[in-house]
């Protein structure tokens, strides 16, 4: 069992989900509250990883980052390094990669609050700040839940983009996907059907744990017993 | 004074009011789809606009202009100090009465804070629900609590859509009594929608009739209701 890959792929995963969930909660209720026609867009950009091929998007983040481009000879200025076959690099590849995951169950929890509750906050003198973290976000529990738990095990599964953005670097860029590629590509079926395994359970442990877990479901409006 | 002048499409329906409410109480009257809710969430600055059905219109309350349109003017709901009490009590569920209550009173400190949550609760006589949950109380309970809750911000303009329509008669009598002594001493000017006539002559105000969007009558209620009290008496006298 290589350790090494493992432990990178859970800091990648982790250091992903804690990135997306900073930017998603403050977008996902720019979408639902938004009054901009531009919001559509947003959306849409918001949403195009999930139906982009991840080796092409894997593609252009690598010419993006890379030194053909100002932005990407920019970064690396600014880093020290470039971001191309860099873990910052998968992390930010990850975080676009899995921006859908995040963002749509989101803008699913967050429009199913009832309108009348952000009405009430606002004539209460809630700011945006104060209507997502006071009232969106515990309403929407189990939609942050499911982002969370969406965009961790996307991560940790991801395949193409880090291969094209981050190749074959024991200890830096070697994850557990590319871990099992490199063993089956080697011939060693027993390798890979350990890793696999690994990956299959550690999926389906972190669902169970984090379903368990979830609250009963609470009714929006008051006088239940009226 | 709370002066209004608006012209309001939603579809089919047309919503043109332009008027003053001098009184300390005034009552919106009219039958179901006059438009009465859609006018007291215009004045609370809900319905800032619609994507493609703009608020047109200017509202200002004691000289204070609160929208208009013409200058793109409209003040957050929030900075108002104007208080919505609706049917629905939209209490916030993850919260407790006392928490509920307390939302809109986070410039106070905590003693001051707890001291005015349980004024609230006492104006309204619900002190014993105040770790109670929203899911665990009645409706005409939650009614009260939402009240309370508007009230706590010390609004100086309360405009109640329907928010007793939970309560038995002799509760929403009593609560209606004490609000109004309340509302009167500390000089919060009060717009009450209504389709139901006697709310509309027991409070013995200023009324607005409102008939598919458009004003009928501004008036005192002895005068703007004489005929529909007269319809009542009659409607009475033959059953």
């Amino acid at each position: 069992m290589d350790w090494q890959a493992f432990a990178l792929t859970l800091r990648l995963a982790t250091v992903t989900t804690a990135i997306l969930l900073a930017i998603a909660v403050p977008l996902a209720a720019l979408i639902v509250l938004g009054r901009s026609r531009w919001l559509a867009v947003v959306e849409a950009l918001a949403t195009l990883p999930l139906v982009l091929p991840p080796t092409v998007l894997g593609f252009f983040l690598l010419v993006l980052l890379g030194p053909r481009t100002a932005f990407g000879r920019g970064i690396a200025v600014l880093l020290g390094h470039p971001l191309a076959f860099s873990f910052d690099g998968l992390v930010v590849g990850s975080v676009i990669y899995s921006l859908p995951f995040a963002v749509q169950p989101l803008v699913a929890g967050f429009a199913s609050v009832e309108p009348a509750l952000v009405d009430a906050a606002r004539l209460l003198g809630a700011g945006s700040a104060r209507l997502v973290l006071s009232l969106l976000v515990p309403l929407a529990r189990r939609s942050l839940i499911a982002a969370a738990v969406l965009s961790f095990l996307h991560t940790v599964g991801e395949f193409g983009v880090v291969l094209m953005l981050g190749g074959d670097i024991p200890g830096s860029t070697r994850t557990l996907s590319i871990l099992l590629y490199n063993q089956v590509e080697n011939f060693d079926y027993a390798a890979a059907g350990r890793t696999s395994a690994i990956l299959i359970v550690f999926s389906v442990v972190a669902l169970a744990i984090i379903y368990s877990k979830r609250e009963k479901r609470v009714s929006p409006a008051g006088g239940s017993r009226a | 004074m709370l002066e209004l002048a608006l012209d309001v499409r939603r579809g089919s329906f047309h919503l043109q009011v332009e008027c003053r409410f001098a009184s300390e109480w005034t009552v919106v009257f009219g039958p179901s789809g006059a438009g009465k809710s859609t006018l007291l969430r215009l004045l609370a600055g809900l319905d800032r606009a619609h994507q493609d059905e703009p608020v047109r219109g200017r509202v200002a309350f004691e000289g204070d202009t609160l929208t208009d349109t013409a200058r793109g003017l409209w003040l957050h709901p929030g900075h108002r100090q104007t208080a919505l009490v609706t049917q629905q009590p939209s209490l916030f569920p993850h919260l407790s009465v006392a928490a509920n209550i307390a939302f809109g009173l986070r410039h106070l400190d905590h003693a001051a804070r707890a001291a005015r949550v349980q004024h609230m609760l006492e104006l309204v006589d619900a002190v014993e629900l105040t770790d109670r949950r929203p899911q665990d109380i009645s409706g005409g309970q939650a009614q009260r609590i939402a009240l309370a809750r508007a009230l706590a911000t010390g609004p100086r303009l309360l405009l109640l859509d329907e928010p007793f329509s939970a309560l038995d008669g002799a509760a929403s009598d009593a609560l209606l009594d004490r609000l109004q002594l309340w509302l009167r001493q500390r000089r919060v000017q009060t717009v009450l929608a209504t389709h139901d006539i006697t709310d509309a002559l027991a409070t013995n105000a200023e009324v607005l009739f409102l008939r598919e969007g458009r004003q009928s009558a501004l008036g005192p209620a002895n005068e703007v209701l004489a005929s529909e009290r007269k319809r009542l008496l009659a409607h009475l006298s033959a059953t």
